[in-house]
């Protein structure tokens, strides 16, 4: 039988049985990689359930990087029977199967290796307490991974300690359940596995988080005072974030109190209501959700652009339509946030592509929302937001003071002759705004959804409304040199297509690239970040013959977003659409790119990119 | 409809208070409302509450929905902030800015369609919430900007303009506001400003959900004979159980109500709310005996008005969240932001 051998490049699979406690050990099994110097990436493919569907945790480590989702499996931890058939046949030739061998099985595959550990037997035979039984089976086969992979079993005990700080009596029969599986890998599967860990130091500098622990995060650097949300996957992780980062480090030492506020609200009607009503009142407030959230808001959205009011939202998108997959992932509600609400309406949009940049622009979202006073939708997605990304350290400049925008005081009041609360007065679509309070006699206006003149008095003149519509589409013309321009993978631009991705199609895009490079299609590419557009997004377009445009939806949203607003010949745009809930691949695009080159009509293009 | 500006002379005598403000400085701009509208009344009632209190204009902000109720916030206190919201939405945005800066008094004026209607469930959770409100609902049974439809406060069996009979139970919002826990309810009637201007300032001094439901007539849709809403059935079937005066802090108590009828009630500010219970039976401060009395005057066809209930221990929205008394939205970066060697901390619990 072939044995499948690697160095710190692989992919394992953990199959399990959701709520028996798994989770928890695999996120410490890829912790323990991570540990190792080895980048990782896991990622938790659960159902929507609490108790007893299939759910399945992937790991994949990589020295060189290549952090994406990668299909085939290499090591398969195979928990539970329901799934077993599915779960085997994804192991590839010369792979491992580790499984429950209290029950002895035949998986009618001769050319894999099975690796058969009685987990239950062992922990039936050293606890006594039922549940523990079911939890501590996790931990055993942890330590039999890290006997077979040459993990450091101290990275796991330390783990272990770490993980159960204060709550001390438990680490012993953790640890001791943990050197079982360990000791009985030594015992009985010596020589089972060449695929090995060998230890780097390739994560220095580096975290271990997810966008949404980020994100909640970048809202409390980024000054959010109020979070009202509302539970929904895979968003409502990151507003707990926001609540555990504020309950660290915004309690008023001497009294005890918070300088926030957490509402969870009763719907995300109501959610993003307060939050629009906090920044109103200059309190700087967000809300976040994932698409069906989404649509409830959009009646709201579209008041706080046209009343012109700061509100940050962040979508974790999830896939849908309707209720959808919730807890699969998708970047499909590009257009729905890009033009949210009834009546003209364009939005900003945040498109972070891992965790760093979450925590980046959620602070920032604040700044870019109170300098164009209007909605900025940060897009993220269940893959960044819920799972864990090996990613460069947060950092923070100490000096950065928030960008507060137009807001006027007290003595500037004073010191007017004048003022309008929709009055453009330097010429950039963006008015002066006053807040509740803030002046006896000057200032106050009444913020209204119905059509208003420069005063904020309501008018159905259809002269005064068209120019209120056209100056805040004005406002908008000029964002884009206020928000993230693209990414570019090469210096400079050298083959004849290019490619454009977004967001958390990131993680698979380097190996990607170099896979085509490898296949003798180099190809240039440029990540967007940022909605609108800036002129470096054309001028790529422009600089290219025809673009892959890569998207994790069905519509190809994207494409239609820079065909509507760049006024591009549909043409130029090839997609490459995944949309089966799963992470893509960059397998999926190399080979869907270059089942298109190598198609004759495209074979001259491919010569003269080579 | 345009912006109508009112002329700004004053005549010069006119009656100051403490803050050397005349009513006519509590005004807005020149209503666009139908003429005999109740809700006009209201609108006269709150400036004169806030003449009296003394209230500095630019400490309120002042909240609506969408609907003729809703308009009407333009036509009271200019120098206040104002926010038009969405239908049905206002106590979201009412929370939201609250949370923002607490030291504002929030005047939250919406309709029965609004509350009623669109906007239940939002009107239910900020009671819940205890959100430190004055929340209006200027009632008039009907949807009047649409023209004339039923609202879900109309009674059963009244008639439309139209002849079409109300076949739905109506919604006493009172009630409900009771039993959701909101901490001052009130109903009143908007041709009665006696006992609605001292209603109006007790709610404002209050601290926390304080509702006042305003019968308030619809002029054009639904003041027909035959309707339960209109200002001669109201005359008619209107019962008050209480009346009341409110005491700023520091004023002596002087009241011309009989011994034995009187209950004082202190507020948050150390301000006592005076009341005569023109019922031997009625106790405000007794939530069952509330409900029962409104399900009561129900079943007769009667319309109870004054102070339904009061709860002056309650807690409010920001201080059930433990906020602190800086409001949120007067906090400097430096305050807000932890800095860069507290995401070392951060960044070294992610490894």
């Amino acid at each position: 039988m072939s044995k499948l051998a690697s160095i710190n490049e692989f992919v394992i699979k953990f199959a399990n049985v959701n709520g028996s406690g798994s989770a928890s050990a695999n996120q410490m099994f890829a912790k323990g990689i991570f540990r190792s110097g080895i980048p990782v990436s896991p990622k938790n493919i659960f159902p929507s359930n609490i108790q007893g569907l299939p759910t399945w945790f992937e790991i994949r480590a990589s020295e060189k990087g290549y952090l994406g989702r990668k299909a085939g499996i290499d090591f398969m931890v195979a928990m539970n029977p329901q799934s077993y058939a599915q779960d085997v046949a994804e192991i590839n030739s010369g792979g491992y199967l580790l499984y429950d061998s209290s029950w002895k099985r035949e998986f009618h595959r001769d050319d894999i290796n099975i690796i058969e550990v009685p987990l239950t037997s062992l922990c039936v035979d050293e606890f006594k307490n039922p549940k523990t039984r079911l939890l501590f089976k996790n931990l055993v086969y942890v330590g039999a991974l890290s006997y077979l992979m040459d993990i450091d079993k101290k990275i796991f005990i330390e783990l272990i300690e770490e993980q159960f700080k204060g709550k001390e009596k438990l680490i012993a029969p953790n640890v001791q359940a943990l050197k079982m599986g360990f000791n009985y890998a030594k015992k009985h599967l010596v020589d089972a596995c060449d695929i090995k860990v060998i230890q780097k130091n390739l994560t220095d500098g580096m975290i271990l988080t997810n966008g949404n622990n980020a994100g909640g995060l970048g809202c409390v650097y980024g000054g959010a005072t109020v979070c009202a949300w509302y539970p929904i996957t895979p968003s409502t992780s990151l507003a707990e974030s926001y609540k555990k980062y504020c309950d660290q480090f915004r309690v008023d030492e001497k009294t005890g109190k918070n300088k926030f506020a957490f509402v969870q609200a009763e719907d995300e009607l109501a959610s993003i209501g307060m939050a629009i009503g906090a920044n109103w009142n200059g309190a700087r407030a967000f809300t976040a959700t994932s698409g069906p959230g989404i649509s409830l808001m959009t009646e709201f959205v579209g008041l706080a652009y046209f009343a012109e009011i700061p509100v940050v939202i962040f979508n974790i998108q999830r896939g849908g339509p309707s209720t959808g997959m919730p807890t699969r992932t998708q970047q499909s509600d590009i257009l729905s946030c890009a033009y949210a609400s009834h009546g003209d309406t364009k939005h900003v949009m945040l498109i972070p592509s891992d965790p760093k940049e979450c925590f980046e622009f959620a602070a920032d979202s604040f700044d870019i929302s109170d300098r164009l006073q209007t909605p900025v939708f940060v897009l993220s997605d269940l893959d960044i937001g819920m799972n864990d990304w090996t990613c460069p350290e947060f950092k923070w400049d100490d000096a950065k003071e928030f960008d507060r925008g137009k807001v006027l005081s007290k003595d500037d009041l004073d010191n007017m002759e004048s003022w309008g609360r929709y009055l453009d007065v330097d010429g950039d679509g963006i008015p002066f705004r006053t807040l509740p309070g803030t002046h006896p006699e000057k200032g106050a206006y009444f913020t209204r959804g119905s059509s208003h003149d420069e005063y904020a008095r309501y008018v159905e003149d259809g002269e005064v409304n068209a120019r209120n519509l056209s100056r805040i589409l004005k406002k908008f013309e000029g964002a884009d040199k206020f928000l993230p321009k693209p990414i570019f993978k090469q210096e400079t631009n050298a083959s004849s297509k290019g490619l454009i991705y977004f967001g958390s199609t990131e993680a698979a895009m380097q190996e990607s690239l170099d896979q085509l490079s490898a296949s003798g299609f180099p190809i240039d590419a440029m990540r967007i970040r940022s909605f609108p557009f800036s002129t470096e997004v054309w001028d790529f377009i422009d600089q290219h013959e025809s673009i892959f445009l890569v998207e994790q939806n069905r519509d190809a949203q994207m494409k239609t977003l820079l065909i509507s607003e760049g006024k591009i010949n549909p043409e130029e745009f090839i997609s490459v659409l995944c949309f089966d809930g799963a992470p893509i691949t960059a397998d999926f695009i190399s080979e869907s790119i270059i089942e298109i080159l190598s198609d004759k009509n495209f074979s001259k293009t491919a010569e003269e990119m080579k | 409809m345009t912006y109508i500006v009112k002329p700004v002379n004053h005549h010069p005598n006119l009656e100051k208070n403490a803050l050397g403000l005349t009513r006519r400085d509590y005004e807005g701009t020149i209503s666009t409302l139908c003429a005999g509208c109740g809700h006009d009344s209201i609108s006269a009632a709150v400036i004169e509450a806030c003449y009296d209190l003394s209230l500095a204009s630019d400490q309120i902000a002042k909240l609506s929905g969408i609907g003729c109720s809703s308009k009407s916030p333009s036509y009271f206190l200019n120098q206040a902030h104002g926010f038009n919201s969405v239908h049905g939405r206002m106590p979201s945005v009412a929370t939201g800015a609250n949370l923002g800066n607490q030291d504002l008094l929030y005047l939250g004026v919406s309709g029965d369609g609004d509350t009623a209607g669109i906007g239940i469930g939002q009107f239910m959770h900020a009671a819940r919430r205890q959100l430190n409100i004055t929340y209006i609902v200027e009632n008039n049974g009907t949807y009047g900007l649409t023209k004339g439809q039923f609202s879900a406060t109309n009674d059963q069996g009244s008639k439309s303009k139209y002849g079409e009979e109300n076949v739905l139970a109506p919604i006493d919002l009172a009630a409900m506001a009771i039993q959701l826990g909101a901490g001052f309810v009130g109903r009143s009637f908007s041709g009665d400003k006696d006992q609605l201007v001292p209603l109006l300032k007790a709610a404002m001094k209050f601290k926390g959900f304080s509702l006042i439901d305003i019968i308030s007539p619809c002029v054009t849709f639904n003041n027909h004979a035959g309707s339960t809403k209109s200002y001669d059935h109201i005359r008619e079937h209107n019962e008050s159980v209480s009346s009341l005066d409110f005491v700023p802090i520091g004023q002596e108590i002087k009241t011309s109500y009989k011994e034995g009828s009187i209950v004082d009630v202190p507020l948050h500010d150390g301000a006592i709310l005076t009341l005569e219970k023109l019922s031997k039976k009625y106790d405000p401060l007794d939530k069952g005996l509330a409900v029962q009395s409104l399900n009561e005057a129900e079943k007769n066809g009667k319309v109870l008005t004054g102070l339904l209930y009061i709860d002056p221990e309650v807690k409010d929205h920001a201080e059930i969240l433990n906020i602190t008394d800086t409001p949120l939205n007067q906090f400097s970066d430096q305050e807000l932001c932890p800095g860069s060697d507290k995401l070392e901390k951060v960044n070294a619990s992610l490894n």
